[in-house]
């Protein structure tokens, strides 16, 4: 009787942890995007984070795009195969690239790459005192750190998910034109019939931004918060990558009904 | 709001080695900082500090000595306002800190340098970039003018030739003299050190407390050290404060202290192992422990 | 110097990454597909336009001569209004006919001209009269089923109407 009331207690406790933690945390996304602004004026700090965040996931991104082309060009080709619809392989490889897999996939991999990157760096200054050395001297971290890196995932994530979309079109044509034979010309110009630019390349756009707000809020908070140990920045990466992967995941959701649901 | 600080430190050549006690300085006009009535803890019934007053006089160095967990770094960070007291005020040049007001805090952290306890450089940034940070973030000096100033720092500290090196190739010596240089970029009027002398070899342990009070007297600054090492520091301060329990149970000068009959000051200043504080961790008897473990193994 | 070398491999990035976005635009969505200037505007009125789309294809003979610009509706004859962009480059007789068509059995629709034999031709602005509807399918099978329903009336002395 007396573990279930400290059960309750607990319980109780944690719903109030909870619910300060997403107080806290909704305040520190303002502060990030007020800050990111504010970075603006300092292009030079942008540059070097866009140069750290997004020059280094080019190479990640463009092969995987060239690989999930492939892939969707092999794999649309046997589908539509079935129905008769070969023709269609250019608009069904485009719209997967542009509507989903280009910003969802290019989410995931940026997590996985420049997420853990960001959020081990700023948990390995934390430890090592270089942020309180920052607060003594009257500069606050938050906008001379993270706002810099934060505008730059912003920034870098549009772009990125283009080369990954842009990449992969090109890669589903290798595949289904010259090396399967499925007709060129019925290849672009379905897809140029089947792919609207408002709808569908603007609406991947808005997802890979919403994307990219989620991925750094996440990488920087969790740096942020991580404790100064080498254990506490391992487990703080990890939570990166599995905190902001399902929330890609389920914001894509979201978005996909909101943007695609009332066609 | 930036400050263009007053005139550069002028470059010390000589080192001159400190061998004798620098006589107390005496106390002129209003501390620099000081707690009065501070108590601070973490919440239940033990407290850190205790209702502690102590005064940091202008043109002096002031060691803070105690076992661990005694609160020396604990005042130290709450006159930097990283944290707020429980009771009591801590005050800067006259001030009273208001810790929960950024721009208020940010204006009195700009008059003090700090130096942690391994140097907390920017690991990104050179050794230049290192000391021209604050220069950069507060003044709006031409380029040339930081220049100039900050090899002037490193110069003071005897790095000037390290400039273009990048914190990963200094040594644990070096990289604590770079931050001591970026802790005077801005010529404050006080400045703390965070353990400065932990695990140096003993030349770099002379240096940097030379440079400690050779620095503090060229800028006419106040120097707060937070210390274990008796000898170095006794060499270097003109005031002491020992903490114990929540509460100072020494103060005075090296001289003064020497002679302090307080048995808790007197274990720590002659290093005895055994004092008021205890060198056997509380248990029962030794001859219960026996009897009962060899009486476990026995039966297992 | 290290700053230039950043700056370069970040405008590098830029410019690959609008580039992208560019390519996409343009080769595969259909932002740059209408040829503007080129084409002069043409109306068409149909019962029912069915699948087709703003941005569908107009063909002749197969080879496609312009794009349907967009779809409205008129509430005094309650048809349906279709502007089309025709190529300058082809000139199409007054009574020209525009039919809505399917490309394979469950493909894009769009919208298929047959000349006719007027010597004056289509200018901007014209209106092309003779236009036969999309078919429905819907129609199809209902029509499909009273027209068995009637065949099988005679024969079992049931009355019409589907089953």
């Amino acid at each position: 009787m007396l573990g279930m009331t400290q059960h309750i207690t607990q319980l109780g406790q944690s719903v109030r942890e909870g619910v300060s933690n997403t107080g806290r945390a909704s305040r520190y996304l303002l502060r990030l995007l007020l800050g990111a602004f504010r970075a603006f004026g300092r292009p030079r700090l942008i540059v070097d984070q866009l140069h750290f965040v997004g020059n280094r996931s080019v190479a990640i991104i463009v092969v995987s795009g060239l690989f999930v082309g492939f892939v969707l060009g092999l794999q649309g080709y046997y589908t539509l195969r079935r129905y008769g619809a070969e023709q269609a392989l250019g608009v069904l490889v485009a719209l997967s690239l542009v509507r989903e897999l280009g910003p969802v996939v290019t989410a995931l991999l940026f997590a996985g790459r420049a997420g853990t990157s960001l959020t081990a760096e700023i948990g390995l200054m934390k430890a090592g005192e270089q942020l309180a050395a920052m607060e003594m001297m009257a500069v606050d971290p938050f906008q001379r750190v993270l706002a810099p890196r934060f505008a730059a995932v912003l920034l870098s994530m549009p772009l990125l998910a283009a080369l990954f979309s842009a990449v992969g079109v090109l890669g589903g044509w290798l595949v289904g034109v010259p090396m399967i034979g499925v007709d060129d010309g019925a290849f672009w110009s379905q897809m140029q019939g089947g792919v609207d630019f408002v709808d569908d390349v603007l609406n991947g756009v808005v997802k890979s931004l919403v994307f990219g707000l989620t991925v750094g809020f996440v990488a920087l908070l969790t740096g942020w918060d991580a404790l100064p140990t080498p254990e506490g920045v391992a487990r703080a990466t990890t939570k990166t990558v599995v905190v902001s992967s399902l929330a890609v995941l389920g914001l894509d959701f979201l978005l996909t009904a909101l943007m695609f649901g009332t066609r | 709001m930036k400050q263009i600080p007053s005139t550069p430190i002028a470059p010390i050549e000589s080192l001159a080695p400190i061998t004798s006690i620098v006589p107390s300085k005496p106390a002129s006009g209003t501390p620099i900082a000081a707690l009065e009535e501070v108590s601070f803890g973490y919440g239940a019934p033990r407290k850190i500090l205790d209702g502690v007053t102590l005064r940091f006089e202008r043109g002096q160095v002031v060691a803070l000595m105690g076992g661990s967990g005694s609160g020396k770094t604990t005042i130290l960070r709450l006159m930097g306002g990283q944290l707020e007291p429980l009771a009591g005020t801590v005050f800067f040049a006259g001030q009273a800190i208001q810790a929960r007001d950024p721009t208020k805090l940010y204006a009195v952290r700009r008059r003090m340098g700090m130096l942690f306890q391994h140097g907390a450089l920017f690991t990104d940034l050179s050794v230049f970039d290192n000391v021209a940070f604050p220069l950069r973030e507060h003044t709006e000096l031409p380029g040339r003018a930081i220049r100039d100033l900050v090899l002037m720092k490193l110069q003071a500290v005897g790095l000037r030739g390290a400039a273009e090196l990048m914190p990963a190739e200094l040594s644990g010596g070096m990289a604590r003299r770079v931050a001591l240089a970026r802790a005077i970029a801005l010529d404050p009027p006080l400045l703390m050190y965070d353990e400065p002398f932990a695990g140096l070899d003993p030349i770099s342990l002379g240096t940097i407390a030379t440079l400690i009070r050779e620095l503090n007297d060229a800028l006419g600054a106040t120097s707060v050290l937070v210390t274990h090492d008796v000898a170095e520091t006794f060499a270097i301060a003109d005031y002491v404060y020992v903490l114990g329990n929540g509460k100072i149970v020494a103060e005075g000068t090296p001289a003064q202290l020497r002679t302090s009959t307080d048995p808790f000051a007197r274990q720590f200043l002659d290093a005895k192992r055994d004092g008021p504080v205890r060198f056997h961790h509380p248990a029962v008897s030794l001859e219960q422990d026996l009897e009962v473990r060899g009486a476990r193994r026995c039966s297992g | 110097m290290d700053r230039k070398k950043t700056d370069g491999l970040v405008g590098l990035f830029v410019l690959a990454g609008v580039g992208a976005a560019v390519f996409l635009a343009l080769r595969v969505a259909n932002l740059g597909g209408v040829e503007l200037g080129d084409a002069i505007e043409v109306r068409a009125r149909f019962d029912n336009v069915g699948g087709l789309k703003p941005r569908a294809p107009v063909k002749s003979a197969g080879v496609t001569v312009g794009r349907v610009q967009s779809i409205g509706f008129d509430d005094k004859s309650y048809q349906a209004v279709v502007t089309l962009s025709l190529d300058r480059r082809f000139q199409f007789p007054k009574d020209t006919s525009a039919k809505i068509l399917t490309s394979g059995l469950l493909g894009e629709q769009y919208l298929g001209l047959e000349p006719g034999g007027d010597s004056a031709m289509l200018e901007a602005g014209s209106t092309i009269s003779m236009t036969q509807s999309a078919v429905v399918l819907e129609n199809l099978i209902s029509q499909f089923l009273y027209s068995k329903a009637a065949d099988s009336a005679p024969s079992t002395g049931a009355s019409g109407g589907p089953r």
